[in-house]
């Protein structure tokens, strides 16, 4: 790191004086069929030398196109106004050249998808090597280029970096490409970096490497970071200062701590209190923000919140509330006529979001008061394996390996009750619903769906449990056929099953109704609808024929944080009226901890610890739970930056060729601080699963309680 | 070709596809549906709007034509033989006194009904033949694709033209399906590519799910969401078909005698091109329009339909500059 700190410029002495970025009055507006779409409308910030802005609003909100605004990237149809200062000097009016001096020299750019950051075709080193060359292609020679290549691939944590640079860009995992892009970012030692939703595509464990990296990232350049983001967890224990944007304004800034402890303006309470918290044992009223942020084409006059507002008043109409400092403090403002309001209430933070919104705890079904004992299974897993063979050579096909996707599982679910199943990406989450969906005879082990061996089924009786099983998908775009209207998407379950035309009639209405959608739009077609909306629809399919288990994958992780809690509120709701049980997969630990009864928790095609949620949440016995919990970030800016962080090293190893003994010792932390005759124990024999507690087993051999909330 | 796939739920909502938490859709009360989209889209295309009025007023000059005229093909007027148009005969006579504007018309006639409807044998073969292949893979898919592919090494031409002795005398409906069975595999090709990816899409599991048998997977979501692949396919065919026949009717291999199609007319007339251009020109002249009014149809329909195409934002940026200036 030696030479590293040189080519660095000291992170004290900044080049110029006063803020680095200065943002006055900016606006963006791009063409559309429907007439102009004002992305940004009048936005003012500014950013000083190593400091961390964080942005953070739903999508649409227009946070990405401010920043691609500043670095000069927006499409050529796009109109700025405005002003844009970076280090005094003025961007807008620059042309493409003039601005590519300053681009990844002066200020670098993160962006959400690393696999599209990198080009496919050069070797991940070369390119960190021309990032170099292109600004200082006379002072710098190849040769040097690529060593100082290498190390910047050390600095962000690349284990045998000399070697991983000559690796192209599919070598790498997520995270990995992730570090490259960091790497990338600060060659130039610059003075801005904007980072672009940096952690959205990746995984929690993950998420938290990479933060940590943006941190070190700043020490060493000393920039400045504009952080934006839609997860109001990420940022609390990153950023300095904060801005919460909609509909293309800023509608409250100021320093993290106040925004979070005293917002002021009802959307940054409501985005509060949207948020399902990991930390909070007993249910928590989730608020959701109803309605849709506007269409930015044709605004009416006044808060462009006021629709969605609970607070809303005639005089909220007239004009739109400019920037008002709150609460005396000069750093602090927000974007409302009735701050005073809302600082006189007694409750702080999400407390106070549930009460203006007026988000109520949902009620516990019947079932759910019936000993666990007492109730019937619905689904049964018993040692369920499915392996996929790796074959080689085009007309004969060699099996050179297998895929352990799910490698020995068992788990039951009974009657009312919901089982998180959690796990990174690539942890055979996806394949144990698959099989469990498709009902086949799996490779070995047993699958029962309501006391019925799925391996003696005949297609018939197939078809019959079908109907006592449904699916909800992720992505609420892909899940509706987008050529039916409403009404024949809620309706095919039914004509699938055979009901009768004058009971679907009566019955389309009814689910549409029961999900919180209005009957008089069953003739509209999904695109119409948002992504809430259609998530509802594809609930409301789910439900079509009264099943008794509802697989749900990963149904809120798409959905935006204000959307997210009414689809969870939703799903609460129904669980108790129609007494369902639900099978909820998800990597969103915050989501899970909030609607789940007990929790499962699965690596590499295993379940390593399960159990009732707040036992497995509150007393982790794992050391990879205890990873899991403590990478996820908190909406609370004093408790997130005291926590302490167990950083997994490295991604997940290939299910093709599972470490020996304990699937987990090689990221294991535990592992590594014990002595080598304990430490063959792991390498040897895989740890069984034993009881921990009541209904809490977990699967390893030096199991110890930590607690990391 | 540009290959449009999940077109359905990209129309309104350009972002989304980038992976980003779903975009809100634009207010319900003033979104917009897709088939509008598609048709302002299509509307602002003003050759693709000359070509649609092209294509139907052949269709209906093909067909009412002969109405306005009291020749029909099969008379013989003969006081006039060989004579430039004029206002008995706006077409001109051919060598036998038929009147060219009757001929030309029911040439037309066949060539259009022809080319319409080997488009659409063509264009349902491939649907269901790429669709089947690709959803059920296996046996099925390794049989389809080698019989695609078996055709696909064919030299079309040659083999309706030895064949053609065979069905001379025979109905005309011989020859559309031997033009239909030779023009249907690239595009099954194509639709069997999309069909692995629209199986993967989450409303088709979906259906699997709930159990929902094959047939109608296919029938109900899979074809339909290739709509907008199928109808350019179908547009294009239609032009494609019309130039297989006219070249097949030229070398006597298609269309017999006495019925009459525009290669019959364009190779019957070809050597008097030079010394009366009437009897060359007329039919030779309605094929390159139609042909090329097919192929403006078909560009305002890829453009129109594919949720890619820039044609409307370069527009925008016309507009502003216009503004500007």
């Amino acid at each position: 790191m030696t030479s590293s700190e040189i080519l660095f410029d000291s992170p004290a002495d900044p080049v110029v004086e006063g803020p680095v970025l200065q943002v006055e009055d900016l606006h963006v507006s791009f063409p559309s069929e429907a007439g102009r779409v004002q992305a940004v409308r009048g936005l003012s910030y500014q950013v000083s030398p190593g400091e961390v802005l964080g942005i953070v609003g739903e999508s649409g909100s227009g946070k990405s196109v401010s920043s691609l605004a500043v670095m000069g990237l927006l499409p050529s149809s796009a109109r700025i106004t405005g002003s844009i200062k970076f280090q005094g000097r003025e961007l807008i009016g620059r042309t493409d050249t003039e601005l590519s001096k300053i681009r990844g020299r002066r200020i670098s750019m993160v962006f959400q998808d690393p696999l599209s950051a990198l080009t496919p075709v050069y070797t991940v080193g070369d390119q960190i090597a021309e990032a170099i060359l292109v600004h200082r292609g006379g002072a710098v020679s190849k040769q040097a280029a690529n060593k100082r290549a290498v190390e910047l691939l050390d600095l962000v944590g690349i284990p045998n970096a000399a070697e991983r640079a000559k690796a192209f860009p599919h070598e790498f995992s997520g995270g990995m490409r992730q570090r490259a892009v960091i790497a990338m970012a600060i060659t130039n030692d610059p003075d801005l970096i904007i980072a672009d939703e940096p952690t959205t595509a990746l995984d929690v464990t993950v998420q938290a490497q990479v933060l940590q990296l943006l941190e070190t990232a700043q020490e060493v350049t000393g920039a400045g970071i504009v952080i934006i983001t839609h997860d109001l967890g990420v940022v609390a224990g990153f950023a300095d200062r904060l801005m919460v944007m909609y509909a293309g304004r800023a509608v409250e800034t100021g320093k993290v701590d106040e925004i979070y402890q005293q917002p002021r303006m009802p959307y940054t309470l409501g985005l509060l209190g949207s948020i399902p918290r990991l930390d909070v044992g007993e249910k928590q009223p989730l608020v959701p923000i109803t309605g849709q942020p506007p269409s930015l084409t044709d605004l009416p006059p006044g808060c462009p919140f006021a629709p969605r507002c609970p607070m809303v008043v005639d005089a909220c109409h007239t004009a739109e509330p400019p920037l008002i400092e709150v609460d005396g403090s000069a750093e602090h403002h927000a974007a409302c006529i009735r701050t005073g309001e809302i600082a006189a209430t007694d409750a702080e933070g999400a407390e106070a979001a549930a009460e203006i919104f007026g988000a109520e705890v949902v009620e516990e079904a019947e079932i759910a008061k019936v000993p666990r004992e007492q109730r019937d299974t619905v689904l049964e897993l018993d040692h369920l394996v499915k392996e996929y063979p790796i074959n080689k050579g085009v007309v004969f096909k060699r099996r050179v390996g297998t895929v352990h996707a799910v490698a020995g599982i068992s788990f039951d679910i009974r009657e009312g009750e919901t089982l998180g199943l959690v796990g990174e990406s690539g942890c055979g989450k996806t394949t144990t619903l698959m099989e469990i969906l498709g009902l086949q005879k799996p490779m070995a082990g047993e699958i029962s769906v309501l006391g019925t061996n799925v391996s003696s089924l005949d297609s018939k009786r197939r078809k019959a449990i079908r109907r006592d099983m449904s699916v909800v998908f992720q992505d609420p775009m892909a899940s509706l056929d987008p050529r039916l209207t409403i009404n024949d998407v809620i309706a095919e379950p039914m004509q699938v099953h055979g009901y009768g035309k004058d009971e679907i009639n009566r019955r389309v209405p009814e689910l549409m109704r029961l999900v919180g959608l209005r009957p008089e739009q069953l003739s509209r077609y999904p695109g119409e609808f948002s992504g809430g909306q259609r998530q509802r629809i594809g609930i409301a399919r789910a439900l079509a024929l009264e099943p008794k288990l509802v697989v749900l994958d990963e149904p809120v992780s798409a959905l935006d944080v204000s959307i997210q809690a009414g689809v969870i509120n939703l799903l609460e709701e129904l669980k108790a009226k129609l007494g369902l049980a639900y099978l909820f997969v998800a990597h969103d630990l915050s989501v899970v901890r909030h609607i789940a009864d007990r929790v499962a928790v699965m690596y590499l095609g295993k379940i390593i610890e399960i159990g009732e949620v707040d036992s497995v949440f509150d007393a982790p016995r794992h050391p990879y739970t205890q990873a899991l919990l403590s990478a996820i970030p908190i909406p609370d800016p004093v408790k997130e930056r005291q926590r302490e962080r167990i950083l997994l090293t490295g991604d997940l190893p290939s299910p093709a060729n599972p470490p020996s003994g304990c699937r987990f010792r090689t990221r294991c932390f535990l592992h590594a601080s014990l002595p080598p005759e304990k430490q063959r124990t792991c390498i040897e024999l895989e740890p069984p699963r034993e009881v921990q507690a009541p209904d809490h087993e977990a699967a390893c051999h030096f199991a110890q309680i930590r607690q990391v909330l | 070709m540009t290959v449009i796939l999940n077109e359905g739920d990209s129309a309104g909502t350009a972002g989304a596809a980038s992976g980003s938490p779903v975009d809100a859709a634009p207010e319900p009360g003033k979104a917009m549906t897709r088939g509008r989209l598609v048709l302002i889209r299509f509307m602002r295309n003003k050759l693709a709007l000359v070509g649609l009025a092209i294509i139907v007023a052949m269709y209906l000059l093909a067909f009412l034509g002969p109405l306005l005229t009291q020749w029909s093909y099969e008379d013989r007027d003969y006081t006039a033989f060989l004579q430039p148009p004029y206002a008995d005969h706006i077409f001109g006579t051919d060598k036998i006194g038929t009147d060219m504007f009757a001929l030309t018309m029911r040439g037309l006639q066949k060539s259009l009904i022809i080319g319409l409807l080997v488009a659409l044998i063509s264009t349902t073969v491939a649907a269901i033949v790429g669709a089947a292949a690709g959803y059920f893979l296996g046996v099925a898919d390794k049989a389809l694709m080698w019989v695609v592919d078996l055709l696909l090494v064919l030299p079309s031409f040659l083999i309706i033209a030895i064949l053609s002795p065979w069905f001379r005398g025979k109905s005309w409906w011989l020859l559309v399906l031997m033009l239909a069975a030779f023009q249907w595999m690239i595009t099954a090709r194509i639709v069997r590519g999309m069909t692995l990816t629209l199986k993967e899409r989450e409303f088709v599991k979906a259906a699997r799910f709930m159990g929902q048998p094959a047939r109608t997977i296919i029938a109900k979501h899979i074809v339909p969401n290739m709509a907008s692949l199928l109808i350019i396919d179908a547009t294009i065919n239609v032009g494609s078909a019309v130039l297989a026949e006219t070249g097949l009717s030229y070398f006597g291999f298609g269309v017999q005698s006495p019925d009459v199609s525009l290669g019959t007319l364009i190779g019957g007339n070809a050597e008097s091109a030079t010394t009366f251009p009437w009897l060359f020109l007329f039919p030779a002249g309605f094929l390159v329009v139609f042909v090329l009014a097919v192929n403006w149809v078909g560009d305002g329909l890829r453009d129109a339909l594919d949720p890619t195409s820039t044609r409307v934002r370069k527009r925008e940026k016309k507009d502003t500059k216009e503004k500007a200036a």
